[in-house]
């Protein structure tokens, strides 16, 4: 197999799962959908965490106020939203699929732009904090825009929102929603994998490895910095509209801002296939999902003691993840070459000279 | 929101019950403020777990106060169960981090958060639980001030704790085996000192004074098993405000906290409690990296 083919192959093979599993198994659509957004957590994830070094807890935030952000325009674009708070019981969502498109595509468009803007508000702050300060500050940050978004009563404050209902003459929810997600993942994977083989890549890369000397060399670490926390807010901003319109119901704690789920899952997804891998996160998430749901039902509520059990293991035991356990195991099938013992040799024969 | 200023500005009486409430519960943040300072000092690690021992802690008062004895006792009893947890969790997972990078111990302690949070929804339930004690309340100016006894009863207890904690470092052989070990690891091996040892009665003795602030908290507040990421914040914020290893600091920042939570709490409402600790945390290490940066300096 020559090394021109493998690549189509892979892709091929990927793109056939993205087309035909949502088909093949149509009980299991919505899972299918949300594998999808599992991986773009942690490809987004890993922009902060695997290839700059700055292991964020508060990337939540984006997702949920995406999420808000385009249920917020639907309902505006159609709805009166003080008619719809006083008859909220009786009160129909149903709109036209043309309607229902336009209204998602314009507001997942405006919550991809308020996020950027938030991520570029916050993360000229936040950002200049490092290490530990800056993970425990995105910690805090997830939970307080989650409790403040329980307190805002044009959102539905505490009670949560509804999402308009996915028009019945557009067929298969499930359907429609897995293939949305597939189309994220490529975009967002592609993307990425575009940016990291640009300057910008490696200047985040030079971030990770060491700030001071990056700074010192030229690099414009916090405009840096700032510009990969808002591309991970973008695509994590379009994946909260599109969640929040496939659940149908949005909540703070629990849906939009969850901070021990999908907050952590980000983290922990990206840690098991292997931070600063480009497929390292997308394998952990399919994984970590897979693993999740299959097992899930049978641990009745302990699940997630073993939650826990599963990121301090993988924390502790097996750090660098599958895609790192494989660079180091095999690195030639990375295309990275070792000579191994030739320095040592080199160096015997200076001391022996 | 700006009624509730006036109130303030109007009744000064409002100010003084706040003030004093404030310091109070203060003192219990500065308890275990002081034991994430010292591991944080002594072993390098961020306990995001600490709010999960003060949690446990409760529990334990909980429990005592469930089977008919006084939960007053627990603040003695939580420390000797919660240093056995603590000590547990050293040695099956906090040794093996202690020597890596702060990420990978700060998402192990996540982690251990996580686990015991969970656990605890599986063995106490997810309700809201609290240790009745039956103390009475005090009252001055015609009632307009309060202090509920139990909440005096647990600030002299923490000041008491406090006392103890700051004597055995001091003085005891293995308060000053922890203490050289907080100085240089290395260099304390180097003379003989087990630090594997150090290392796991200090953990041990942090999850115990958390135990002891979390016996006080079920009797003034309630304990749920969800509610432990706040006190690990608080003691993070009350950490970083004193800095590592200055006592003093640590109880002026405390009760300094207790006050502004008070004092915010009775402004904008209880709802806004939970978020305004969080954006208080996000706000002073932002504040302070910007001061910092203009030092050329950054947060290390």
């Amino acid at each position: 197999m020559s090394s021109n083919t493998k690549p189509v192959l892979l892709y091929g093979g990927i793109l056939l799962i993205g087309i035909f599993l949502p088909l093949a198994l149509p009980a299991f659509q919505t899972q299918i959908s949300v594998m999808w957004m599992m991986v773009t957590f942690a490809l987004t994830w890993d922009i902060l965490g695997g290839r700059m070094g700055y292991n964020s807890f508060g990337n939540i935030v984006f997702f949920g106020v995406g999420m808000y952000a385009a249920a917020s325009v639907q309902h505006e674009l159609y709805f009166d939203i003080g008619q719809f708070e006083v008859i909220s019981d009786q009160f129909n969502l149903q709109l036209t699929p043309d309607k229902y498109l336009f209204g998602l595509g314009l507001g997942m468009i405006i919550g991809a732009v308020i996020c950027v803007a938030l991520a570029w508000v916050l993360g000229s702050g936040i950002l200049r904090l490092r290490g530990h300060y800056f993970a425990i500050c995105t910690l805090g940050l997830g939970v307080a825009v989650g409790e403040l978004a329980g307190t805002i009563d044009y959102i539905g404050a505490g009670s949560g929102m509804a999402a308009p209902v996915f028009p019945s003459a557009m067929g298969s929810a499930g359907l429609f929603y897995s293939y949305f997600f597939f189309i994220l993942v490529v975009a967002s994977f592609f993307s990425l994998k575009w940016l990291y083989s640009t300057r910008f890549g490696l200047a985040i890369n030079a971030i990770r490895d060491d700030e001071d000397k990056a700074e010192a060399m030229g690099v414009h670490t916090l405009r840096h910095k700032t510009v990969a926390w808002t591309i991970s807010a973008f695509f994590l901003g379009i994946t909260g509209g599109l969640f929040g319109n496939m659940t149908g119901f949005i909540e703070p704690l629990e849906v939009a801002f969850p901070t021990i789920t999908f907050g952590i899952f980000m983290v922990a997804m990206a840690l098991l296939g292997g931070k600063g891998t480009l497929w390292g996160p997308v394998l952990g998430a399919i994984l970590f999902h897979i693993i999740k749901e299959t097992t899930w039902t049978y641990f009745l509520g302990w699940q997630w003691i073993a939650l826990g059990v599963i990121i301090i293991v993988n924390v502790v035991f097996f750090q660098q993840g599958i895609m790192g356990y494989l660079e180091d195991k095999y690195p030639h099938w990375f295309g990275v070459e070792v000579e191994e013992s030739n320095a040592i040799d080199d160096q015997a024969k200076e001391a022996t000279q | 929101m700006w009624d509730n200023i006036l109130v303030l500005v109007h009744a000064p009486i409002f100010n003084v019950q706040l003030l004093i409430d404030g310091i109070l519960v203060g003192s219990i943040f500065a308890l275990a403020a002081y034991g994430m300072a010292l591991v944080w000092g002594v072993m390098d690690i961020i306990n995001i777990a600490q709010g999960e021992f003060v949690v446990l802690g409760g529990y334990v008062a909980v429990m005592m106060a469930q089977s008919g004895i006084h939960p007053f006792f627990a603040i003695f009893v939580a420390p000797v169960v919660l240093y056995g947890v603590g000590w547990a969790f050293y040695q099956t997972i906090i040794k093996r981090v202690v020597d890596k990078d702060l990420f990978t111990s700060l998402l192990a302690t996540f982690g251990i958060s996580i686990l015991v949070q969970q656990l605890m929804n599986q063995i106490f339930g997810a309700d809201i639980r609290r240790a009745p004690h039956g103390f009475g309340t005090w009252g001055f100016f015609d009632n307009l001030v309060t202090i509920e006894q139990v909440k005096l009863l647990a600030a002299l207890a923490a000041l008491a704790l406090g006392g103890v904690m700051v004597l055995f470092l001091k003085k005891s052989r293995l308060g000053q085996a922890i203490r050289a070990t907080a100085q240089n690891a290395r260099a304390a091996r180097i003379m003989g000192i087990d630090t594997d040892k150090v290392y796991a009665a200090t953990y041990g003795l942090n999850a115990a004074i958390c135990g002891a602030a979390g016996a006080m908290v079920a009797m003034i507040w309630v304990v749920e098993p969800y509610i432990g990421l706040v006190y690990t914040i608080r003691a993070f914020m009350i950490a970083i405000i004193a800095g590592l290893g200055n006592l003093s600091g640590v109880v002026l920042a405390g009760l300094g906290l207790g006050v502004a939570e008070n004092f915010a709490g009775f402004i904008m409402g209880a709802e806004y409690q939970i978020a305004f600790v969080f954006s208080l945390l996000v706000v002073i290490l932002v504040g302070r990296s910007i001061l910092l940066g203009r030092k050329r300096e950054y947060l290390k």
